[in-house]
């Protein structure tokens, strides 16, 4: 064995639960089967959680972050009302989160997923994929061209809708602060009738997933802009880290 | 009053819903072509030290049932327990893959290097351990758990300890069930459910 000295990685600021949804809702059935009774055993990070994927930036094409021309490879557009999604990634101190990937998938304008397991009627558009992905800059910004999403019905309660939202997936630099959102859109009714968006029971937690409309970052006569700020889970940095317990 | 601290909270998370795979895993969801590469296909490339092994299970609700949609995320070492970004560890293993059941049988399969224990920053030993991430339709965040194996010696290892109940210990350990194959099912809730961790 080789290189066994102790890992010079820092610890993650432990979750703060009462920001995040409760696991089991009865008002989001499918939670109801599929949340632990026993509580989350707690404790400090380790090295497999302060390590994460390291990602090779190359490997990304020129039109991944764009939705409205990647599944045609740049041939013909999506139909849809075109929007910029952009923001920032920070994390808990208010650091940026630079060089990190972010994916996202969305249905398209009418509200349909191209899934083999979406069975609602509304029709797929054959220019429209639905997934994207970037990097964020050294600032931590990002940006996604795209469509805004219909809503569309669920099978939950008898008459149940999605408010139009898309889903985001953040790495941040360990594995434990993998996390997965969605951003919803500002003046959207359904917001407020949404049981999945009500599993936050923290109000101004719901607030920060509805993007504001950003009319200064749109682009007139071609897209209007959204803003979506994350945060992340942080590290714990002070000079008394990664020393042997109670020296 | 005080003053105000100026730290920031978490963005809340959100279930990763049904369709998961378009963004995740796109070739599986039907939209294969949309990127040059996709990411996360294999925790190691050709050339990997180690022993090659195939650990197969399922992910199983509250009600029994096996999930047809559930998929998780594996994090690991590579054969010395050293974790990719940190010195020394093998060029060849990457160490993430994502891991989908299977449409009809609810099965998945993991193939990957046995990894080896792992030191923290405490200089204490981890046992070798897979992270896991099981992220579906009805989960509002990400759970966390490991595997771990049955042929190894876990005695040590400073997370598996802090487990009081300690026949739950059982449901982190793979079952080794012939050669470099193992068994492991996660439970998401009731009888036999697995250990899932805040960490
Ligand atoms: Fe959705």
């Amino acid at each position: 064995m080789s290189n066994r000295q102790p890992a010079e990685t820092t610890p993650l600021i432990p979750r703060n639960r009462d920001v995040h949804p409760v696991a089991y809702d009865p008002n989001y059935k499918t939670s109801v089967t599929r949340s632990p009774n026993f509580p989350l055993l707690a404790m400090e990070s380790t090295v497999t959680e302060e390590t994460g994927p390291v990602f090779n930036q190359n490997k990304l094409g020129p039109l991944d972050n764009n939705l409205i021309m990647n599944w045609t490879q740049g041939k013909a557009p999506a139909v849809g009302e075109r929007i910029l999604m952009h923001g920032r990634v920070l994390d808990e101190s208010g650091r940026p989160v630079p060089n990190t990937l972010i994916e996202i998938w969305q249905a398209n304008a009418g509200g349909r997923y191209r899934h083999i397991k979406d069975t609602y009627f509304a029709p797929l558009d054959p220019n429209f994929g639905g997934c994207g992905r970037t990097v964020t800059d050294e600032n931590g910004h990002y940006q996604f061209l795209t469509i805004r999403p219909g809503a569309y019905p669920w099978p939950n309660r008898a008459n149940d809708w999605r408010p139009m939202h898309i889903h985001v997936s953040l790495f941040g630099s360990g594995f434990g602060q993998r996390l997965i959102t969605q951003m919803y859109f500002q003046g959207d009714p359904l917001i407020d009738l949404c049981p999945i968006l009500s599993t936050v029971k923290d109000r101004a937690q719901v607030d920060r997933l509805v993007a504001p409309l950003d009319l200064a970052s749109s682009k007139p006569l071609d897209f209007l802009a959204y803003r979506f700020d994350i945060v992340m889970r942080g590290r714990r940095q002070t000079m008394f880290e990664n020393k042997p317990e109670g020296m | 009053m005080t003053q105000k601290l100026d730290t920031l909270q978490e963005t809340a998370s959100q279930t990763a819903g049904p369709f998961v795979h378009i963004g995740m895993v796109p070739t599986y969801a039907g939209l294969g072509g949309i990127y040059e590469e996709e990411i996360g296909t294999s925790t190691f490339s050709d050339g990997a030290k180690g022993d090659v092994i195939e650990i197969t299970g399922t992910i199983i609700d509250g009600a029994g049932f096996v999930m047809r949609d559930g998929m998780f995320e594996a994090w690991q070492a590579d054969a010395n327990g050293i974790y990719p970004g940190q010195d020394g560890v093998d060029p060849n293993v990457s160490g993430w893959a994502r891991v989908c059941a299977d449409p009809e049988s609810g099965e998945w399969t993991l193939r990957t290097i046995k990894p080896g224990s792992s030191v923290n920053r405490d200089g204490k030993e981890q046992a070798p351990h897979i992270a896991i991430w099981v992220v579906a339709r009805g989960i509002n965040i990400g759970l966390q758990t490991r595997i771990y194996f049955d042929d190894e010696d876990n005695s040590g290892d400073p997370v598996l300890s802090r487990i009081e109940h300690k026949h739950r210990i059982d449901t982190l350990l793979a079952k080794k069930t012939e050669d470099g194959k193992y068994r492991f099912d996660i439970r998401l809730q009731g009888e036999g459910e697995t250990v899932f961790f805040d960490m």
